[in-house]
């Protein structure tokens, strides 16, 4: 029964981890580069812009779900199975839906480096 | 791709392993959470521990949201793992503890995975980044300086002879 709970704990973190830094980069693409921003209009324009963006809130609500997923599951569940399962299927996720609701060119290169890295976060639990 | 650049992604990088360590380290010390007492996840936070790491975790998180702007997401995510290497070193040289052949392996497809997307592009999508302005104003800069300018800084050039 621990185990369904942890992998239903799991499911959880990784659901809401992909959804919160798939909004909160389409908010910072909706923002712009942040560097240019600073050099051309300054601190508060840009604190100004992240502030107005819908997505980024949207964001930041579903990485504290994910967040406090994370906190509650670490302090009962298996911390080697929890922390690396979430953080490597996070990777695939992500890697999954940017391609689709962000629209990036997903090539060999980066397929093949979120696969090395998740499978390295992986083992790195072993 | 800058030195800031680079920089700001050893940033996310760096607060991410240390505030991930430190929020380990709280929560152990702290104990088990239950399901029916929820408000122990709220009592946590006055651990300092936990209270540092999520200092550390803000830190991290506006380093992300910058890198976020100038960089695709499946570019940021990997090239910033090597937290995880980061992490199995420190425990490995500074906590003297045992680091296993498996994860060795794993350090090595970690950096593997980091070098791949290094070589490649940051940017791809610039679709969200519309410009319908600024490419009136022809303004030379960055091909991601593209994001749409704010009325101030159109208003800033158009005294530049924009029309």
């Amino acid at each position: 029964m621990r185990h369904v709970y942890t992998w239903g704990a799991i499911l959880v973190i990784v659901f809401f981890s992909v959804v919160g830094d798939i909004l909160i980069a389409r908010a910072m693409k909706q923002v712009g580069d942040v560097h240019a921003l600073l050099r051309r209009s300054g601190l508060w324009t840009v604190i100004g812009r992240i502030l107005s963006n819908a997505n980024f809130f949207l964001g930041v609500a579903a990485m504290a779900v994910a967040f406090f997923s994370l906190l509650f599951a670490l302090s009962w569940g298996d911390v080697s199975l929890v922390a690396p399962a979430a953080a490597s299927l996070t990777f695939i996720g992500n890697a999954f839906a940017a391609k689709i609701f962000l629209h990036e060119k997903v090539d060999t290169r980066r397929w093949i480096a979120a696969m090395l890295v998740a499978a390295g976060v992986a083992l790195l639990a072993g | 791709m800058t030195f800031r650049k680079y920089l700001v992604l050893a940033g996310v990088t760096v607060f991410a392993a240390a505030g991930d360590s430190m929020l380990s380290h709280g929560m152990k010390q702290t104990g088990e959470i239950s399901i029916h007492h929820l408000q122990g996840v709220l009592l946590a936070i006055l651990n300092p521990w936990v209270a540092c790491g999520i200092l550390l975790l803000l830190a991290f998180f506006a380093a992300y949201m910058n890198a976020l702007s100038w960089a695709d997401l499946t570019y940021v995510l990997p090239a910033t793992s090597l937290g995880y290497v980061l992490l199995a070193l420190v425990a490995k040289f500074l906590l003297h503890e045992q680091v296993s052949p498996l994860r060795w392996l794993g350090i090595a497809l970690i950096s593997g995975g980091v070098g791949f997307v290094a070589g490649g592009p940051a940017l791809t999508s610039d679709k969200h980044s519309t410009s319908p302005l600024l490419s009136k104003s022809g303004r030379s800069g960055a091909p991601t300086d593209e994001a749409a300018p704010t009325n101030e800084s159109a208003a800033a050039v158009s005294g530049g002879g924009e029309k």
